[in-house]
């Protein structure tokens, strides 16, 4: 418990300090891009890894934010107004999208989110009057909340880490509850959780609104960040990458997504100095995840290391029994 | 001529491709429990390896039919191997296939940008389809007939194939209960090798042949894939009855949603979709919800 407790808080001095150990303001925005792509791993792991649904389809629910947002500073409003309408209709999309893939489970919920991810990634693409098409839709600025203008690197990097901090405590809180018990129940064995008395749907559709609320929440940050949004954000690809940062952090695991979405931004970022056929790679990660560390980089690194320290405990002791199994 | 009849011509051709594309997703997904998410990659390289022949490699051309006999066994066998050398590595997971399948797609997609360039390939329509056909007092575009004819003639093959031979027996004994048909004997792991390349290979002969009406361009693979999505899940898992029905309907919607709604074409596309996920999960004729 106490190494524990020195790693939490190592981790937490080092985040706070981010803007003074890091070269550059280029790294303080990578690390900026890191914790708002770890809220959206965050959110997707409350469904891949402890409701045991894959969806496909989050970039479409990324992208329906951002461009709410993008959309209703273009109509004039204020920034408050513009995010909280965001949030607002997100969520209700959220709700129609729970409500619709829902009605099956594993692959088929699979399909179902990569359909209508599809769908969003269609009207963002073709419905030129409302999003601009393939030129997407730049914001202006940047808000200042309470006098802190977030233009500025480093408060935009104080405000991205306050707001992962909380998402991390929600998250955690979330699956730590009777509630992310039972959800987690609904995933192993839906059948007896039914017969106990649990509403398995229900317990499912808040985890997908409680998932929805992360993304919309990362993808504001994102949006803001960028200060752009263009079709590309809703892409498959897009989805796939967040999927991907889950997966190979260790899905199930509050740690793994963080892993997961700091591996595949700083691969990203530092692939892409290099060449431009990041998307290649990116499939040969995922193929190669899936293969050979099937249960992600935390949970297998984790495995590595108990297995080792066994093994050292072990050693000079005559192996009892080996060979003489039935 | 009319416009409704380009149209309704243009969808049923349309539709005719679709079938040929998703008959194989369809079988892929009723066998092996999964969706082929390199389905709409498996069209487009084999667009581009028919495009490559048929346009000539260093000054030798190809008729359209050789190319599209020569690259439709290349992705048959490219699809092969993938399932022997990757998908096999992952028995009964089913997640796991469907994310190497993801993998995979993204893999064929860039390698594609890589070896063809961003700027689209347009294969010329062979000559001697060139120029219209009359019937009556009617008048068709004579390659898209041609295309129609030959979907239907796979259809037809391909019923034949599933329901008069011992191969079809076999892939049928599968999808509808795999455990009871190893128990009698069928290797079904030896069908998933067979079905896994029989789709791949009418994924890349309706990309070859669809050439001269879509171009072939970067990012094809992502328009057809979720085309075929929709198919099967608007005719049902595992039936070729269903794919057929649903190919024409989707060929259908398409072509008259672009014309006459061209924003929220890809909208009105996905809708018949969400009606058959809450009037009938399993599709207008599948027998199981996926």
């Amino acid at each position: 418990v106490t190494t524990r407790f020195i790693a939490l808080f190592v981790a937490f001095a080092a985040l706070i300090t981010v803007p003074q150990w890091m070269p550059g303001i280029y790294y303080v925005n990578v690390a900026s891009q890191i914790l708002f792509y770890a809220i959206f791993a965050l959110g997707l792991n409350v469904l891949v890894g402890y409701a045991g649904l894959v969806s496909l389809g989050h970039a479409g629910l990324f992208g329906v934010t951002a461009y709410v947002v993008g959309y209703m500073l273009q109509l004039g409003l204020g920034h408050t107004m513009a995010i909280l309408i965001a949030l607002v209709i997100s969520l209700i999309s959220m709700a129609i999208f729970a409500a619709l893939s829902l009605r099956s489970t594993g692959i088929g919920f699979i399909m179902i989110t990569l359909a209508l991810g599809e769908i969003l990634w269609g009207l963002a693409y073709r419905w030129i009057s409302l999003t601009g098409g393939d030129n997407g839709l730049s914001l202006k600025t940047r808000p200042e909340p309470f006098g802190y203008s977030l233009s500025e690197v480093n408060i935009f990097y104080y405000a991205t880490l306050i707001i992962f901090l909380l998402s991390l405590a929600a998250t955690t809180v979330f699956v730590r509850s009777p509630f992310g018990a039972a959800l987690m129940g609904t995933r192993d064995q839906p059948r007896r959780m039914n017969a106990l008395g649990y509403h398995v749907w229900a317990i499912r559709f808040y985890a997908c609104m409680f998932s929805g609320l992360l993304t919309s929440i990362s993808a504001v940050l994102f949006v803001y960040y960028t200060q752009f949004i263009s079709p590309q954000t809703l892409a498959l690809t897009a989805s796939a990458e967040v999927l991907l940062m889950v997966i190979s952090g260790g899905a199930g695991t509050l740690l793994g997504p963080i892993v997961g979405a700091t591996l595949v931004v700083a691969v990203k970022t530092v692939v892409s100095g290099f060449i431009e056929r990041w998307n290649f790679l990116l499939g040969a990660i995922f193929v190669a995840i899936v293969i050979l560390m099937p249960d992600g980089l935390v949970p297998g690194s984790a495995r590595l290391w108990r297995s080792i320290w066994r093994k050292r405990q072990s050693t000079g002791k005559i192996p009892s029994g080996a060979g003489a199994k039935p | 001529m009319n416009l409704w009849l380009v149209l309704a011509v243009n969808s049923i051709t349309f539709g005719g491709l679709l079938f040929l594309l998703s008959a194989g997703f369809s079988l892929i997904f009723g066998l092996m429990r999964i969706p082929n998410l390199t389905h709409g990659s498996l069209f487009m390289v084999g667009a581009y390896i028919g495009a490559t022949f048929v346009l000539g490699i260093r000054g030798f051309q190809m008729n359209i039919w050789l190319a599209a006999i020569l690259a439709t066994i290349t992705v048959a066998a490219l699809g092969a191997l993938a399932e022997r050398l990757l998908l096999r590595r992952l028995p009964g997971d089913q997640l796991a296939q469907v994310l190497v399948t993801l993998g995979l797609s993204f893999m064929a997609a860039d390698l594609c940008l890589m070896i063809w360039g961003g700027d689209p390939l347009s294969v010329p329509t062979p000559a001697e389809l060139e120029g219209f056909v009359h019937l009556g007092v009617l008048v068709f575009p004579a390659y898209r007939l041609a295309i129609i004819v030959i979907a239907a003639v796979f259809a037809v093959a391909l019923w034949l194939l599933l329901e008069r031979t011992r191969l079809g027996a076999m892939i049928r004994a599968g999808v509808d209960d795999p455990d009871m048909a190893r128990v009698v004997g069928i290797r079904v792991s030896q069908l998933f090798t067979i079905v896994f390349a029989l789709g791949a290979g009418l994924a890349a002969f309706a990309g070859i042949i669809g050439g001269p009406i879509l171009t072939v361009y970067p990012g094809l693979d992502q328009d057809m894939l979720p085309l075929a999505l929709v198919v099967v899940i608007l005719g049902g898992t595992g039936s070729l009855l269903g794919s057929f029905v649903g190919s024409i309907i989707i060929g259908f919607i398409y072509n008259f949603g672009q014309a006459l709604l061209p924003e929220l074409a890809y909208f009105v596309l996905f809708l018949p979709m969400l009606l058959v996920l809450l009037l009938r999960p399993q599709g207008l004729f599948g027998r199981h919800v996926p």
